[in-house]
């Protein structure tokens, strides 16, 4: 209650002055995302883009100084759960920027967009934030969780795939990948064998051989992280050589693992890659190596375009950050010069954006990239936004 | 289903099992004869893995990185048993298992401080890479039969190690009754060292055999542990033997029941969730297993005799 009523008296305050008045000197943001573990790497790709975008805006965000209050939630929703109280209420943010697994996403998100302050997700894409539960608080610059996966379904088809075998983990987001995948390729081509595997499975050595035996002729993974660098290592030594497609599995995150066995193949598609051909991109991968000593994955590509997201907002309302209004309309043109082109945000604020097929190529240094292959779905949009009410 | 698939998942499941021995051996002397409760053992292996591959980094030959590996990990057992673990022989489980845990998270903290939190790459030894048919119509990778070949050869070095030699003849007698040993005037701190230093360059071997094959990264070790506690269970804690066979079994009941009993669900059920049920069920086979070997035999299948 208390809270509401400094909130009613602070708006009673803007609205007494001229608006002028109101404009703030600096820009608060809470970053939080999972650095510890394993998946700690896709943290790390994910701020340090962010940063960088930050930087290549001259260090503000809409001519306002930045104060990032960065924090890891361990991949743990209850250590998010903390952070973001925190975040509202004593350090009172302006937005709330990062979080990469979609389960901590769901533990706080009603938390963020409830209070309303602006929650820009720089990875995880559940899909009730997508449908039914989306706000007008909640605003991603990567995409929905079934694209990915979608996607590699539709490049399948577009490739003459007869029939696919799948492999996810035994949990949710394995097995909405099958189901993403299947929701493309079904009607042109036929599963010849799907599993689900232990999380965290060291070795696929039986699920191998049960490709061999199913007759497919190709096979689609779902295995982030150190689990598809499993895979793929085990799958290329094993005599089969069926075309993989995946989702979240090869990217600019494990190819300096797998490089080797994967060259020549495809990489998990994606909206993006390091030699797309846009201006913003050309000055992003100039600087990103020579500031941080790797190449940027998807990951730190998400985090770059936060950062200009929340400067067109920014700038759209003078620096006056109590007036949310003007600043989700202006973050809903999508009026930024993007890394990965034009694209707009559909209904429920997630980007409508072009999909490619990647392939693993190296560079002229001779280490693994990911080269933009054939487009496989034009402004592709997500399966959930009929579900969101929202409308503008 | 087919012979030749039976016949793949044997190999599979043969793999496993050795790899899964190589780790069991050192962790049940350890637990056996020193008494001490090590979490850390799946670390020494990680370690194995990176000291593994950045020799091969450094070499160009992984032939080089995984023999480099074996002594690396020994020295870093003795180093890690001087320091650290000599001080808790005499405290109860509970502060070993504070301490062990305490290195798992330091281990995996220093593998991401000196390379990184992504995955680092290994290769597969050149004259090892490919397959071989081993009768028409079953092609099986050559690292893995290699493995195959290590792990077993290992066993039967071990075996001769503790059956035919005074210092197995030592190892035995400490898993036995350990104060009887130390009463007959046996250096026992020594012992425990080169026990420890066995256990680790053992752990070693079996990170660096497999880093061709999995992804070496921070906490690659900690999946492994729970397994090597599983089967040093079920095969008597302190038996090289019962850690032998229970290695196999385990690996054999896991590989196989992954891989037939999804299918078998399918066939009688006929359900969509026979899939995700099935998964399941296979994932929990070893620890009915173990279950059930605690039931009959309490102590594991082949306990150290006389204690």
């Amino acid at each position: 209650m208390k809270k509401h009523l400094s909130m009613l008296a602070g708006g009673v305050a803007a609205a007494a002055f001229a608006a002028g008045a109101a404009q703030a000197e600096s820009v608060k943001i809470g970053y939080m995302a999972t650095f510890s573990g394993p998946p700690g790497v896709l943290g790390e790709h994910n701020r340090d883009g962010f940063q960088l975008g930050i930087e290549h805006l001259g260090g503000t965000l809409g001519d306002l100084d930045v104060e990032i209050i960065e924090a890891d939630d361990q991949l743990k929703p209850d250590v998010g759960k903390q952070i973001i109280d925190r975040y509202l209420q004593s350090d009172r943010v302006d937005f709330v920027v990062g979080i990469i697994f979609s389960n901590v996403m769901m533990a706080v998100y009603e938390d963020v967009v409830g209070s309303e302050t602006f929650l820009i997700s720089t990875n995880a894409g559940p899909s009730p934030i997508a449908g039914e539960s989306c706000s007008e608080y909640f605003f991603s610059t990567s995409w929905q969780n079934d694209q990915l996966h979608g996607a590699a379904g539709l490049q399948a088809v577009n490739d003459g795939v007869e029939s696919a075998f799948l492999i996810a983990p035994n949990y949710q987001a394995g097995r909405d990948a099958m189901a993403g995948f299947k929701r493309e390729f079904e009607g042109h081509g036929t599963i010849a064998g799907e599993i689900l595997t232990q999380i965290n499975q060291p070795d696929y050595s039986a699920e191998i051989a049960q490709i061999a035996a199913a007759g497919a002729d190709a096979v689609f993974i779902f295995l982030p992280g150190g689990m598809g660098v499993n895979f793929v290592k085990q799958y290329a030594s094993s005599g089969i050589d069926l075309p993989l497609y995946s989702g979240s599995t090869v990217d600019g995150t494990t190819l300096p693992a797998i490089g080797e066995e994967m060259m020549g193949g495809y990489s998990s598609p994606n909206f993006w890659a390091p030699d797309m051909d846009t201006p913003v991109n050309q000055r992003f991968m100039a600087d990103f190596e020579e500031r941080f000593g790797y190449i940027p994955s998807v990951y730190a590509a998400q985090g770059y375009d936060a950062a200009a997201l929340i400067d067109s907002a920014i700038r759209a309302v003078d620096g006056d950050l109590s007036n949310k209004e003007g600043m989700r309309d202006a973050m809903r043109q999508a009026d930024f010069e993007s890394i990965r082109g034009d694209f707009q945000f559909g209904n429920n604020h997630f980007p409508v954006q072009d999909w490619y097929a990647g392939e693993v190529v190296s560079d002229d240094q001779g280490r693994a990239t990911i080269a933009l292959g054939d487009m496989v779905a034009e402004d592709f949009q997500d399966a959930y936004h009929q579900d969101c009410a929202m409308q503008w | 289903m087919s012979t030749t698939l039976l016949l793949i998942q044997t190999l599979n499941g043969l793999q496993f099992g050795v790899m899964l021995f190589l780790m069991a051996a050192g962790l049940t002397l350890v637990f056996g004869i020193m008494n001490l409760v090590n979490l850390a053992h799946g670390s020494l292996y990680m370690m194995g893995a990176y000291f593994a591959a950045a020799a091969t980094a450094w070499t160009g030959n992984p032939l080089l990185g995984i023999l480099f590996a074996i002594p690396a990990t020994l020295l870093l057992g003795v180093v890690v048993e001087f320091i650290t673990l000599r001080t808790l022989y005499q405290r109860d489980h509970l502060d070993q298992v504070l301490c062990t845990f305490g290195l798992i998270l330091f281990f995996n903290e220093l593998a991401r401080v000196l390379w990184g939190s992504a995955a680092i790459p290994m290769a597969i030894p050149e004259a090892l890479t490919g397959f071989v048919t081993i009768i028409p119509g079953l092609i099986y990778p050559k690292w893995r039969l290699a493995i195959i070949l290590v792990g077993l050869l290992v066993a039967l070095l071990l075996y001769l190690l503790i059956s035919h030699t005074r210092l197995g003849m030592l190892i035995r007698a400490g898993a036995s009754n350990r104060p009887m040993v130390g009463a007959l005037g046996v250096n026992i701190s020594l012992l425990f060292t080169l026990v420890f230093g066995l256990g680790a360059a053992l752990a070693g071997l079996a990170g660096a055999m497999v880093a061709p094959l999995l992804s070496v990264e921070p906490g690659m070790g900690d999946p492994i542990l729970i397994l090597t506690f599983v089967v040093i269970v079920i095969g008597g804690i302190g038996s090289i033997r019962g850690a032998f066979i229970a290695s196999l079994l385990v690996g054999l009941i896991d590989t196989v029941g992954r891989s037939f009993l999804p299918a078998l669900l399918r066939e009688l059920f006929q359900t969509q969730s026979a899939n995700t049920i099935g998964a399941a069920l296979a994932s929990m086979l070893i620890y009915i297993l173990m279950a059930a070997v605690l039931f009959f035999r309490p102590r594991g299948l082949f306990p150290p005799k006389g204690r």
